[in-house]
């Protein structure tokens, strides 16, 4: 509801797909070749030879001066051995020492007041040196430029594809017309098609800065707008005000098609964005729509039974954590049942202890029913502590995944998918079993419904048990993207209420589409108007909405609702 | 008229109250003021803003009961009205404090030289002014509700479905003037007051006062809410409340009784409110928290819904029960008060007053019986809707 997006560890899961380490063991045949020709290429940028050794190179680096350092880096470079990346990070840092005993060259960290030294190339741990027994191998400007674009080259030529991938996007944004020439020559390696699209637009936009033909500019500008992201538009902009006459309508055209189809994306972002905070409602108000549009009865505790589920998710992660960790992955299938299970016996009890008195006296249900949920709330706050507790998301919920530009997150997908069964669910619930059978004809009308013999005591109970439950599991669900905390439930009751009343009390198609217009409307109206704004305007529109149709959307009829 | 139809209610009960919240009115700043420190009878000073406290909530009890407890309609959203008069007399609070702010702007309060205002925003215009401030303190809240109220009860939007529109009222507030744009003070609201016409607000003397002044205001609500309950207008409210289709079928135009009581109430309580800045010195968006609406509701109902008396006992009770608790047992005080809202409505359905009247007719009715005498002809307290 708050727009929460998980944050920390659950969004950083992510990037642990991403291979960084290079793997040198396993090198292709191709990428055997493409070593030997960038290594031919190599030899045109650089002038010397580059079988050289490369511990002889690296011995060679302290020595000289800057002038002589840099061509050792470029020769360096030239080797495309994998290690050197390593050694070319830590010169540029200025962490590059010799050791006065040896002449070793070696990385240092501080440690304390001593140095951790480490062997440049291989990485291989030598024990600690005192500050006097080193020398620094010093860098400029000029230096840390130089080892830069040697960076580029090894990464650029890296026999793994991802590796490649990361430095043609960097080199896509610093856009540097010196890798210009290496770019060239990586392109004509490149067999990946993936890398191969990147490295042609990072070409594209660094041949827009330089001064190349009209006709090839023009064609590195449709490139760059056929990507149409919102890189390439800030490119074609800032290429715009300085580029020849010839090409400022090229170049608005491109601005023009990003700027289209940014638009569009952004309206499809929206939808979705939309649609999981409608899933959010739904799930929220779903139970809501039993117990006060089937029973009438104005549960304010609601919001707290929700917040119990995602407390038995975090106790079943507890337990999980600490006895069976192999079993993380299926902590939500498990404690699904058990909210489940849990939030039912709650509902029973309170709908026998205290709703019961109350049938009839639907103000009073609400008063009583607020009392109970400060009461969850503190008993909640006493027994788990008053701050956010962690529930991990399962792996096959963490994460996310490109669509054609959107990016979708798994938790979630999964929480649209899981509202729309818990949905489809209490829908065949209702209209298909025996208890559903009852629940209706003791809503429309209870007398009848006992004269034909149904113990309507019962199917109270058992009616209010099936709200809460299904409360309890919305709170499964929403413990994964909302912070667990004894405020939980505060902050969706609310919001529940807005949809079961918009929706249409006692019509639980009137929640589903409720829920979905109320969520897309406001995700809608955020970019104008801000989030807070945005929530404002739809309150404002319920209460306005609700003089024009007093029974919501889908309103019941007949003699009965007026009861 | 109108000075008969107030006279009118003074009977014996409303007397007796107006009398002891006078007697209160001048009893209490007087032992704080005169009598010496260490005196047994001595209201100690931290005790006199308390109380004040507590009178200004028992005056947004009596408001809600209006609506309530006499005519039926459910408000959650009382707070709002509360809070609009309080930030109507904290604006003018505000202005007073002139260039002894932080700042030291003359016409901006430190808020706003904080958050990069160039000029005073045009609501603020006039709250200069205490005859102003005091206007708007009557016209906000009493705008606000009668624009609400006539488009709420003219659509006949009743029962739960109004009180959860009056919730999203008061939320719908609560979230804009949380925000920093809306010129309140955002979150922070409004506070570090200096002083109210010309007098200093810490001195013992304006406390004093201010107690006196939320007093006799909370008397004078008494008056008119019992005027209003004693007149024909109040029976008609009461019928409303009892069978709201039959009274518009006999040919009143129930919606404009109803806009009625509910903008009188908000005019109430934001009096009230306005009466309550500046005794406790601060006023932020928390005020509009649908959770403190609630909290007016069952002071109501611990009192007695229904009497005008319950009301005042209820928030006095209640908060004095707050105060206790926070202070001895701070982990406890939402068990006390969920326990509290479950009890009352199980248990005291009329409240604590509700319940001694009707012991008291009982005890009466036997004893009439048993003399088997004539003459009181008490009639019995009119029973809030099931």
């Amino acid at each position: 509801m708050r727009g929460r997006w998980p944050a920390g560890q659950k969004g950083a899961r992510k990037s642990e797909n991403i291979p960084s380490a290079v793997d040198t063991k396993t090198m292709h045949p191709t990428c055997l070749i493409r070593t030997l020709l960038v290594a031919l290429a190599l030899l045109f940028t650089t002038s010397s030879a580059f079988a050289q050794d490369v511990e002889a190179l690296v011995n060679a680096l302290p020595e000289g001066g800057y002038s002589d350092r840099e061509k050792v880096i470029f020769d360096l470079a030239a080797t495309g051995d994998e290690r050197v990346a390593g050694l070319l990070d830590a010169l540029g840092e200025g962490d590059l020492y010799v050791r006065e005993e040896d002449g070793r060259v070696v990385a240092g960290k501080r440690a304390g007041r001593d140095y951790a030294l480490t062997d440049a190339l291989t990485g291989e741990e030598l024990g600690t040196a005192p500050s006097s027994a080193l020398e620094k191998i010093r860098v400029n400007n000029r230096l840390r430029r130089a080892v830069r674009s040697a960076i580029g080259q090894l990464t650029l030529m890296s026999p793994s594809p991802p590796v490649r991938l990361r430095a043609a996007r960097s080199l896509l944004r610093n856009a540097d017309p010196d890798s210009l020439e290496l770019l060239g020559t990586a392109l004509a390696a490149e067999t990946d098609p993936q890398v191969k699209k990147m490295m042609e637009t990072a070409r594209a936009a660094i041949i827009i800065k330089t001064d190349a033909g009209i006709e090839e500019k023009a064609a590195a500008i449709d490139l760059l707008a056929a990507r149409g992201d919102r890189e390439a538009l800030a490119m074609l902009t800032g290429a715009h005000s300085s580029a020849a006459p010839e090409l400022q309508p090229v170049i608005e055209r491109g601005i023009a098609g990003i700027e289209r189809k940014l638009a569009m994306w952004d309206g499809l972002q929206n939808v979705w964005y939309g649609l999981s905070l409608g899933s959010v409602l739904l799930l929220a108000a779903i139970g809501l729509a039993i117990t006060f549009g089937v029973m009438g009865v104005i549960n304010m505790a609601h919001g707290e039974i929700v917040m119990l589920g995602a407390y038995t998710t975090f106790a079943v992660q507890q337990v999980i954590r600490t006895s069976f960790p192999g079993l993380f992955d299926y902590s939500l299938a498990i404690a699904l049942p058990l909210a489940f299970l849990v939030t039912a016996l709650v509902g029973i009890a309170i709908e026998r202890g205290i709703i019961r008195w109350l049938y009839g006296r639907p103000l009073e249900t609400l008063l009583a029913t607020w009392g109970l949920s400060l009461f969850l709330q503190q008993t909640v706050r006493t027994i788990f502590g008053p701050n956010n507790r962690e529930v991990g998301n399962p792996s096959w919920m963490s994460g996310a995944f490109d669509l054609a530009g959107l990016s979708i997150t798994w938790n979630r997908l999964w929480i649209i998918v899981f509202a729309l069964v818990v949905f489809a669910v209490l829908l065949a619930v209702l209209n298909r079993t025996p208890l559903g059978l009852q629940m209706r004809a003791v809503t429309q009308n209870r007398r009848m419904a006992s004269s034909m013999g149904i113990r309507t005591p019962w199917v109270d109970a058992m009616t209010f048990g099936l709200g809460s439950g299904i409360a309890g599991m919305a709170g499964v669900a929403l413990s994964q993207i909302d912070n667990v905390s004894p405020n939980l439930g505060q902050s969706y009751i609310i919001d529940s209420f807005m949809v079961v009343v918009f929706g249409g009390v006692g019509n639980l198609w009137g929640t589903l589409v409720g829920a979905l217009t109320l969520g897309v409307a406001n995700k809608f109206l955020e970019p104008y108007a801000g989030a807070v704004l945005a929530k404002i305007f739809i309150l404002v529109f319920i209460i306005l909405f609700i003089q024009r149709r007093p029974r919501g959307l889908f309103a019941l009829k007949g003699r009965a609702v007026d009861a | 008229m109108i000075t008969r139809t107030l006279l009118r209610a003074f009977d014996g009960k409303t007397s007796l109250v107006v009398a002891i919240l006078i007697t209160i009115a001048i009893a209490v700043p007087a032992s704080n003021l005169y009598l010496p420190v260490g005196h047994p009878l001595r209201v100690p000073n931290h005790f006199v803003p308390l109380l004040g406290k507590y009178l200004t909530y028992a005056m947004l009890a009596l408001a809600l009961d209006l609506v309530w407890g006499y005519c039926g309609i459910l408000s959650l959203g009382h707070g709002a009205f509360f809070a609009l008069g309080g930030y109507a007399m904290g604006m003018y609070l505000m202005r007073q404090i002139g260039d002894r702010g932080v700042y030291a702007n003359p016409i901006l309060p430190d808020f706003m030289v904080f958050l990069n205002y160039q000029e005073l925003p045009w609501f603020w215009y006039g709250f200069d002014m205490f005859w102003f401030a005091a206007i708007m303190v009557v016209l906000v809240p009493g705008l606000l509700a009668f624009v609400f109220g006539w488009f709420a009860f003219r659509s006949r939007v009743t029962g739960v479905y109004l009180s959860i529109i009056t919730q999203a009222m008061t939320y719908a507030l609560l979230l804009a003037f949380f925000r920093n744009d809306m010129g309140f003070g955002g979150n922070n609201g409004l506070t570090d007051f200096k002083d109210i016409l010309g007098a200093p607000l810490q001195a013992g003397s304006t406390r004093a006062a201010l107690f006196a002044a939320s007093a006799i205001a909370l008397a004078l609500s008494f008056i008119v809410c019992s005027a209003i309950v004693r007149s024909k207008l109040g029976k008609v409210l009461v019928a409303v409340r009892d069978a709201e289709s039959r009274t518009r079928f006999l040919g009143y135009r129930v919606d404009n009784y109803k806009l009625f009581a509910f903008t009188a109430s908000a005019v109430i309580a934001g009096i009230a409110g306005a009466l309550y800045v500046p005794q406790v010195g601060i006023i932020n968006p928390g005020e509009f928290a649908p959770a403190n609406s609630i909290e007016i509701v069952i002071w109501t109902a611990v009192g007695g819904r229904g009497t005008l008396v319950g009301p005042i006992v209820g928030a006095v009770l209640v908060n004095a029960g707050k105060s206790w608790f926070t202070g001895v047992f701070p982990e406890f005080w939402l068990f006390a008060l969920g326990g509290l809202f479950v009890a009352v409505t199980l248990f005291l359905p009329k409240g604590i007053v509700g319940a001694l009247a009707q012991g008291w007719t009982a005890l009466k009715a036997r004893r009439v019986s048993a003399r088997a005498e004539d003459g009181s002809d008490a009639a019995p307290e009119p029973s809030p809707a099931e």
